[in-house]
């Protein structure tokens, strides 16, 4: 520690600016890690009660893989611009930032659609959380990581007209950063529900 | 590089990585998903016989570890860290305790139910003074 502060005292301002920015995103990636452990207690959850369908329809009747396919590719290509709109704050590209995380935004927009529109079929065929142990462990953590990514959206909207208006600054950059970590953080946990619950649910 | 005023200096750190590696991340990773999704698909075709459940499983569990290391290392830059690895550390902790919850609810409810359930419970001292 003391090592730390007296090397921080030698370096140039440019370089206390990075360090300190280093620290903000490693703050950031500690919260994203605690986020983990969160969705992995409702992995938990589902996977102990997914047999638990109490006579009603289990995943093999519920899931279409063709949907679900759709949207897994939706978020996938929006991590990837939004990888490429982090890439392109960090050259200082503005225009090309706005619209790369403006593809992303609708990206994730048509995810959460599609999201909704299958709740939205669920609940009207009966099948809601209230069914069975199953649905409610589904609509639980499909539901939280559907919580997730509007968030994700709130924030992504409110970034684009800070960078619209201040520009690529110091501290749009940074948070550019934890938000696309934020991205990609939450389409590793849609990997794991298309495999656990929705491949395994009709495979099993 | 632009020398323009006012914009954020490229950094030449490696740990950003280029455009190259989202590139080929994102392939590799509609590569796995697409797989994962055939897969399936001819499993469900055979009427889930052709690759057994099991195959399926384990196939299916390596495809999502495989997509994992994927994204950490293309899209999250984790293989070049700067020195003290420390979200390295903090994620292979997340992913101890991940792992402890899931496996453990999965080993203490099975068994609860193999068990421990007081229908069970019965059935089976039933079945033992049947037998005797």
């Amino acid at each position: 520690m003391n090592e730390g502060t007296a090397s921080s005292l030698r370096l140039t301002p440019k370089q206390q600016r990075r360090e300190a920015d280093d620290k903000t995103v490693f703050g950031f990636w500690l919260y994203l890690m605690t986020d983990c452990v969160l969705f992995g207690s409702l992995f938990a959850t589902f996977v102990v009660l997914r047999n638990n369908t109490f006579g009603g329809p289990g995943g093999e009747t519920l899931f279409s893989l063709n949907f679900v396919l759709a949207e897994t590719l939706i978020l996938l290509t929006s991590s990837f611009t939004c990888g490429l709109g982090i890439l392109a704050a960090r050259r200082g590209q503005k225009n090309l930032v706005l619209w790369l995380f403006g593809i992303t935004f609708l990206l994730g927009l048509a995810f959460i659609g599609l999201e909704l529109h299958e709740f939205n079929h669920l609940y009207n065929d009966g099948d809601s959380w209230r069914r069975s142990g199953f649905l409610s462990a589904f609509f639980t953590l499909v539901g939280t990581h559907g919580l997730h990514i509007s968030t994700g959206l709130l924030w992504m909207g409110t970034m684009m007209v800070r960078v619209k208006k201040a520009g690529l600054s110091r501290l749009n950059v940074r948070q550019l950063t934890m938000l696309s970590l934020f991205w990609h953080f939450l389409d590793i946990v849609w990997i794991f529900i298309f495999t656990v619950v929705y491949l395994f649910g009709v495979v099993l | 590089m632009n020398g323009k005023p006012g914009k954020p200096p490229a950094t030449q750190e490696a740990n950003y990585g280029s455009a190259l590696t989202y590139v080929s991340g994102f392939v590799l990773s509609l590569a796995l998903t697409i797989c994962a999704y055939l897969l399936v698909k001819r499993h469900i075709a055979n009427h889930h016989v052709s690759p057994t459940d099991t195959f399926m499983v384990i196939a299916l569990s390596l495809l999502a570890l495989t997509q994992l290391v994927t994204q950490l290392v293309f899209f999250l830059h984790l293989d070049n860290e700067s020195k003290p690895r420390w979200n390295l550390v903090v994620l292979g902790f997340a992913v101890i305790i991940v792992v402890i919850i899931v496996a453990g609810s999965l080993w203490i409810m099975y068994h609860l139910n193999y068990n421990m359930t007081p229908q069970q419970q019965s059935n089976y001292l039933l079945h033992q003074d049947g037998g005797v």
